[in-house]
């Protein structure tokens, strides 16, 4: 009888990282359903185009670093970064916008860094923020919801993707850029004379937003990730807002609750900022880079020029985030002071 | 009720403890062979004090300890010794190391021994000789000689004694049992404790997981004064640092000891070993141990002699060697795992698990590190897993130490959380070993440093001792010179060496004088001193001198015609040379 020799532990829990990642991939279905709902098939043609593009990616690159890619493809990091890429982008992108973004995710973000685990910037972000730099007319051009403008049905959403030449492409401003370029109405006027503000915030963003923190609600009950960067950021986004609310004048940036249910804000706090490889590590540092987070969306949403603000902000704060995590590491057990002895 | 504090992180892995425990504790009874580790605990490994062949009985010294943190060795039954040889251990190593061997003659004879009268006479120092010479080493799994911490830190006072019945780890149910079971020896043990420590709170710590073993100690420690405190059931509670934590809010510090904060910390198996041993006057010659997992028909626990064969143990429970791939001496969570199955129960083995090949599965190949954090959320001593791992597959050993690499418990709490199967307690335990390694060479280098240094300081003074004393010579001289300059007398030096010159010329001019005629003078020489002879010896003659001196004179013509003769013969053969 030959015994095998490994060191302990001989035990294991049950959690696995594909596992993690296909929750992440279920929570995000509320959201997409909301979107597909409110402005058409255009979100989950994204969303699958990014999928297949993704994992292309992902093989070429496993292969290139002479890795078997079936093991890699199994960890679902790349659909998970595919996917939710293939949220942030406007409906209705033609499949090259896509392409493009996923591929600047999963080649440079992720794989020129050494593959998952080892990206300090939030792949899914930088494809993001690759194509609005680069292509800023086609990532600011916005779907109307329903209600406002007939929603594109499926064959129209797959004609939009593959032969953007021949779709005649109907877009509105959101509700964000409307704040933004918004001098002389007071809120209270604003929101009576502009068609796409609906209850708390636009028409169809609130809904989405809701779903999304819906989606981060079941995950955190999972124990996927703690609460404290998400609610940290949305603390810092909703505060920030509260200070410059200026009680609904014409330069007001607009009310917390506005903030909160538009644009990525839900979609960014539970999906985007939770993401562990690119945020800082320990609690308090989670809550540090949450705030951060929390705190640039309100500045570039209000003062900045772009039309949603998570993106960079993510950015910053991944770039922060070594930095924060010196400063905030734990007391460890039988040390009177973080770090050092005590 | 007293308060219980909480740690931080702990996981709950599946307890597995209900199928050891359905039966109660059985005698092992007496092996064939026995074979005793010489280390057994932490510390210097014990002296041989017995022969190869010689007789042994039951509970006789066979090896003393050979320092101050280190314990004996006693035959567990009476036989002879066949071997005194490197052995294979029980050592996550897997390599062999001095053993003796006793053969049993299974008559289990005892050697004549008895408790104390009273231990509440015995001072402390003589308990703690008595339990230092029952060879008492921690029960709990670590091994650390008891009386060595109890004896502890002169000066400082022990205000809480703790003692541990919260066996934490998966499987394992030795203490549990020895609770259900022996919970009167247990209390008699702490009673003997107490009385060398005098500490002021007495707690006994059990996870709540333990109801039997709740009730039998609450039944044996009423009106005791000693506390029986329950607490959730949460791994690793049982660890040192923890409990002491979960019972009095206060932490360890870091590099530290209990003691430093008033606390020592027994297990409920020491304190009944210690019982024995005061009262009954029996060294530590077996333990309690779990032998339990599903390659095993019946779990359960034995009472087991030190040394028994693990194969013989096994045997006993119903061992299915096809149904397991891997032996473990411990819990899956600490515990090691054994190369074979001939490796001896130590004072250590407090479980040894013979897993299913489905029940406790080989890790599968570990995934990237995602940096989730649920190691960070799981780890009892409050660090951070993920950075410690970064760390340590880049070896930065100083980040590594920052982050606290040295406070890791090995408790494996991270391993078993994390999503990756990343085997996170290995890099940990690699990382330290070479940092110690690193942290020798250092030393070693220091001190060749400051020997090189030390020998150049000691060169350099020398050489600057010489160089004061030339100089002080050096003045001295001048200084001479001077003075005599100042009397109007010459140079003493200057008169040296014209004295000097002066010789020399005189030798030149003697050389040149004495080198004409060399041999003719001798024979005129001769022929001046014999004349002088034959007149001095003719005044005599006639002057009726004594005979002695006649004859002196006679001898000295004689010996003076007879060189004159030889003389004579040299010239006359050199004259016919230089004329040919």
């Amino acid at each position: 009888m030959s015994l095998i020799r490994i060191s302990s532990p001989h035990a294991h829990g049950a959690t696995s990282t594909s596992s993690v990642m296909r929750q992440v991939l279920l929570a995000t279905l509320p959201g997409i359903a909301v979107l597909t709902y409110f402005f058409g098939f255009g979100t989950l043609v994204n969303v699958l185009w990014a999928c297949l593009v993704g994992v292309a990616c992902e093989t070429l690159a496993v292969s290139l670093r002479g890795h078997s890619p079936g093991f890699y493809l199994k960890d679902y990091s790349v659909l998970v970064t595919s996917v939710l890429l293939g949220i942030a982008l406007p409906p209705y992108a033609p499949w090259w916008l896509i392409g493009i973004g996923v591929a600047a995710a999963v080649l440079m973000a992720k794989h020129l860094y050494g593959g998952l685990g080892f990206n300090p910037f939030n792949p899914a972000m930088v494809g993001y923020v690759v194509l609005l730099i680069s292509f800023p007319v086609q990532m600011t051009a916005w779907a109307p919801p329903r209600g406002l403008a007939e929603v594109p049905g499926l064959w129209q959403a797959l004609q939009a993707c593959f032969l953007p030449a021949s779709y005649d492409a109907v877009t509105m401003a959101t509700p964000l850029d409307v704040l933004r370029q918004n001098d002389g109405l007071l809120m209270e006027d604003l929101w009576q004379q502009t068609a796409q503000f609906g209850r708390w915030a636009g028409i169809g963003w609130e809904w989405a937003n809701l779903a999304f923190l819906a989606g981060g609600a079941w995950l955190l009950y999972r124990r996927i990730f703690t609460w404290h960067a998400p609610l940290a950021m949305l603390g810092a986004l909703a505060l920030m807002a509260a200070l410059f609310y200026d009680g609904g004048s014409s330069a007001s940036g607009g009310s917390p609750l506005f903030h909160l249910l538009s644009g990525a804000t839900m979609f960014g706090a539970f999906f985007i900022v939770t993401d562990p490889v690119s945020s800082a590590v320990s609690v308090r540092g989670r809550l540090v880079f949450g705030a951060l987070i929390g705190v640039l969306v309100y500045l570039i949403r209000v003062w900045g020029n772009y039309p949603d603000a998570v993106a960079f902000a993510v950015l910053i704060a991944n770039f922060a985030a070594p930095f924060i995590d010196h400063y905030t590491q734990p007391r460890s057990y039988g040390h009177r002071k973080t770090g050092g002895k005590p | 009720m007293r308060r219980v504090y909480g740690f931080h992180g702990g996981i709950h892995p599946a307890e597995n403890k209900h199928q050891s425990l359905r039966s109660p504790i059985r005698d092992a009874g007496i092996p064939p062979q026995l074979t005793l580790p010489l280390s057994q605990h932490i510390g210097a490994p014990s002296r041989p004090l017995v022969q190869v062949g010689e007789r042994v009985l039951k509970g006789q010294m066979i090896a003393e300890a050979s320092g101050y943190v280190s314990v004996p060795l006693h035959a567990p039954s009476s036989g002879t010794i066949a071997a005194i040889e490197d052995r294979p251990i029980p050592h996550p190593s897997g390599l062999s190391a001095p053993c003796i061997v006793i053969d049993c003659d299974g008559r289990d004879e005892w050697i004549e021994h008895s408790g104390v009268a009273d231990f509440r006479d015995c001072e402390a120092t003589e308990l703690l000789e008595l339990i230092r010479s029952a060879g008492i080493a921690g029960m709990g799994g670590a091994g650390f000689p008891a009386a060595v911490k109890l004896a502890g830190k002169p000066g400082a006072s022990i205000r809480t004694l703790i003692i541990n019945g919260t066996e934490c780890e998966p499987y394992i149910t030795a203490d549990d049992i020895l609770m259900q079971e022996r919970a009167t020896e247990i209390l008699e043990g702490i009673a003997i404790l107490r009385h060398l420590l005098r500490p002021e709170d007495v707690l006994l710590g059990v996870e709540d997981n333990k109801p039997a073993a709740i009730a039998a100690l609450e039944a044996a420690a009423a009106g005791t004064g000693v506390e029986v405190v329950t607490f959730p059931t949460k791994y690793p509670s049982g660890g040192e640092k923890q409990l002491i934590e979960i019972l009095t809010g206060k932490q360890v510090p870091s590099g530290g000891l209990p003691a430093d904060i008033g606390i020592v910390c027994q297990n409920v198996g020491t304190a009944v070993a210690v019982s024995d041993a005061i009262l009954r006057g029996r060294p530590l010659l077996s333990r309690i141990t779990t032998v339990t997992g599903e390659a095993v028909a019946e779990p359960q626990n034995f009472e087991v002699l030190l040394g028994t064969p693990m194969q013989y143990l096994l045997d006993l429970a119903g061992f299915r060697p096809e149904r397991c791939e891997r032996l473990v001496m411990g819990g899956p969570m600490m515990g090691f795992t054994l190369a074979g199955t001939q490796v001896p129960v130590v004072k250590t083995s407090n479980c040894l698990l013979a897993p299913g090949v489905t029940e406790l599965p080989a890790p599968p190949p570990a995934q990237s590190c995602i940096r989730c954090g649920l190691c960070a959320e799981a780890c009892p001593a409050s660090l951070l897993p993920q950075q410690l791992f970064w760390f340590a597959q880049g070896k930065e050993f100083e980040k590594l130490e920052q982050h606290n690499l040295f406070d890791c418990i090995e408790c494996g709490a991270c391993s078993w959380v994390c999503p990756s199967h990343i085997p996170l307690v290995q890099y940990y335990r690699a990382s330290k070993a070479e940092i110690l390694l690193l942290r020798r060479d250092h030393e070693r280098a220091e001190q060749a440093r400051l020997r090189f240094e030390a020998r150049q300081a000691r060169i350099a003074r020398e050489e600057e001792e010489r160089e004061a004393k030339r100089a002080a010579r050096k003045q001295a001289a001048e200084k001479r010179a001077q003075l005599a300059a100042a009397e109007g007398g010459e140079d003493p030096i200057q008169a040296a060496i014209e004295r000097a010159k002066a010789k020399k010329a005189a030798q030149q001019a003697n050389g040149d004088t004495a080198s004409p005629a060399p041999a003719v003078a001798p024979l005129d020489a001769l022929r001046q001193k014999l004349a002088k002879s034959e007149q001095r010896l003719a005044q005599g003659r006639e002057a009726g001198e004594d005979a002695k001196i006649i004859n002196a004179l006679e001898a000295t013509v004689t010996r003076l015609q007879g060189k004159l003769a030889e003389a004579e013969a040299d010239a006359a053969s050199a004259t016919e040379a230089e004329t040919r």
